[in-house]
């Protein structure tokens, strides 16, 4: 019975937030299109990195990948055919750089990943130069924020389901065991060049249309403006903070930051990136498995202790693993 | 440009590169810590140059021998508040790797920002010895020649200290097997912090030389911090001579394709080079398996 509660009560969410543009502002529609936004980028994030543990940074490559390919066909095509197209884009270079740098061991992914949306944005910068001699473009659509809100709202859910989905499949509990011990894995049959392949593809494609989803939300369009490595830092400081091997922990790290992050950039605009590296470090010295994970691990403790209190220490420590070996 | 002249500059900027590059190896060589900040580093010795020149009116020469024991105490100080309780805190070593990485990413952005609400983010610059030097029937600005043996004086004394003397062999055995150098008595963990703080003066002693030809800003390090990783693992992770043979290689390659292609395509160029060697040879063009 329990998943199903569950899954109403993420129904019931979710249509609250779709009817939520009827009640807010101009503003507060932008604000929670930039949430939902976030929320997303860091729930696809955690999809290929939460159980495989790489570290990717090449988050808005494929965001800006999204944004510009809208800004360079939104004319020529309707608006779902271009979020298509953007898809496919998307798809055919995660799989390029998938098969190419999957092998890498854990720093070497890190660093490439850093410097792939660095060599994107480079590369789009001298093609815009170049080629058609003009640097950043104009993105006028007939739709208002709440159809851009909308669109992201079903894709964050999609996500978030897809998520689920993986958890309770087979795919779910082998990735679990890549992110453990790939060669154990391996040795068990385990296909892991290809579930990371899959993984990374899907992962990268739903990030991919985060930012097809956004761009109309600029007006105009720039290498700088789409290709921010912020855009990377944040979507993985959201996804630690929460828990990056839970469902619901990118979620959780991504809407309080979001709103500090934007408070921080009105108010102290000056010393945004002091405090946003300062936060970093104490996410990673305080909470290295998230939020969720600390607030689990401190219910299993209490829950231990009061089991120990009402029938002897032996039974409340086992109780207390069970549920540690739960939350795993 | 001539090809001499072009060879010249390229030489020039890769031997910065492979300065900036030494102290990097050092400090994942030997104290394991991948440090992300360590662009940021460079660019807050750059800062320090232009201030001493324009302050203190100091020549940038004379300014080494302040910034150089500032990086050094620096990096000391770095790695015994910040990265020390996550080495002690690590069961293993990936856990240290995704630690560090996180962590010097956060102290990125720390530098980063100080640097900005000090300096704001315009490109700065300082004349020192702007004067044309004729080499080989190639003319080129002094304060690169200058900056050019700078770099290989510091590299190749650094490669006699680590190859020659007692504690520089210590520092090497650790590089490649730290479980063993324990047994033989050497202190890993006072070896880790002494080579990441010597990788501190390194990058320090590249931050000066570099604002002695070149503009920098105080968001530039991410590029530096880039380019000495692809040096790094191009020269294989560790191997000071393969950090020096790979900057000038870079230095020559970024060159040539800004004066013959485009001078727009320099990175690109540079991160195609870094994928071909990190898919062609993990290991680096001149090391052997470190893993």
């Amino acid at each position: 019975m329990k998943p199903i509660l569950g899954v109403l009560a993420a129904a019931a969410v979710f249509a609250g937030l779709a009817v939520a543009p009827f009640y807010l502002g101009t503003y507060g529609i932008g604000l929670m299109i930039g949430m939902i936004g976030y929320v997303t980028l860091a729930s696809a994030w955690a999809l290929f990195s939460g159980p495989t543990r790489f570290v990717s940074l090449a988050t808005v490559a494929f965001f800006g990948i999204g944004a510009y390919t809208v800004s360079v066909f939104y004319e020529s095509f309707p608006p779902l055919m271009v979020l298509g197209l953007a898809a496919l884009i998307g798809l055919a270079v995660a799989l390029v750089v998938g098969l190419a740098t999957l092998r890498l061991a854990g720093v070497y992914f890190v660093i490439f990943t850093f410097g792939l949306a660095e060599l994107i944005r480079q590369l789009v910068t001298w093609y815009e130069v170049n080629i058609t001699g003009t640097l950043g473009r104009y993105l006028f659509v007939s739709y208002g924020p709440e159809v851009v809100y909308w669109k992201l709202l079903v894709l964050c859910a999609v996500t978030l389901g897809i998520g689920y989905l993986i958890q309770r499949s087979r795919l779910g509990l082998a990735l679990k065991m890549i992110g453990d011990d790939e060669v154990v894995a391996e040795h068990c049959g385990l296909p892991t060049a290809r579930v990371k392949l899959a993984l990374f593809a899907l992962s990268s494609v739903i990030i991919t249309l985060v930012g097809a989803i956004q761009a109309p939300r600029w007006t105009y369009i720039e290498p700088t403006i789409v290709f921010n490595p912020t855009i990377s830092f944040l979507t993985l400081i959201m996804a630690l903070l929460g828990g990056a091997n839970r469902l619901w922990g990118p979620a959780v790290g991504a809407v309080p930051l979001f709103l500090l992050f934007e408070w921080l950039s009105a108010n102290f605009p000056d010393h945004y990136s002091i405090i946003l590296g300062l936060l970093f470090m104490a996410i990673v010295f305080v909470l290295p498995r998230g939020v969720l994970d600390f607030l689990e691990g401190l219910i299993a403790r209490m829950r231990k202790q009061r089991a120990g209190e009402a029938s002897g220490a032996g039974a409340g420590r086992g109780a207390g693993r069970l549920a540690e070996g739960e939350a795993k | 440009m001539t090809l001499i002249t072009a060879l010249i500059a390229g030489l020039v900027l890769g031997g910065t590169y492979a300065l900036a590059a030494m102290g990097l190896t050092l400090q994942y060589g030997i104290a394991r810590i991948m440090n992300l900040a360590y662009g940021d580093m460079i660019i807050t010795a750059a800062f320090a140059a232009f201030v001493l020149q324009g302050a203190a009116s100091i020549n940038p020469i004379f300014g080494l021998l302040i910034a150089v024991p500032g990086g050094f105490l620096l990096g000391y100080a770095v790695y015994t508040v910040i990265l020390a309780p996550l080495v002690a805190r690590a069961p293993n070593r990936g856990v240290l790797e995704v630690d560090s990485i996180l962590t010097t990413f956060g102290l990125l952005f720390v530098v980063q920002g100080i640097l900005l609400v000090i300096f704001g983010s315009n490109y700065t610059s300082y004349t020192f010895l702007n004067e044309p030097v004729n080499v080989l029937g190639a003319t080129i600005a002094a304060n690169r020649l200058i900056a050019l043996v700078l770099a290989l004086g510091l590299g190749i004394t650094l490669y006699l200290l680590l190859t020659r003397t007692r504690w520089g062999t210590a520092l090497r055995a650790v590089a490649v097997s730290p479980q063993s150098a324990q047994l033989v008595g050497i202190d890993i963990n006072r070896a880790a912090a002494f080579a990441f703080a010597l990788g501190g003066g390194l990058a320090a002693s590249a931050g000066v030389v570099i604002s002695m030809y070149q503009t920098f800003t105080a968001t530039g390090g991410v590029v530096f911090t880039m380019k000495a990783l692809i040096v790094v693992i191009m020269g294989g992770v560790g191997n000071l001579v393969g950090a020096l043979a790979a900057g000038l290689i870079l230095g020559v390659v970024e060159t040539l394709v800004a004066t013959y292609a485009d001078p727009g395509l320099t990175l690109a160029a540079t991160y195609a080079i870094f994928l071909v060697v990190l898919l062609w040879r993990p290991q680096g063009l001149f090391g052997r398996a470190v893993r």
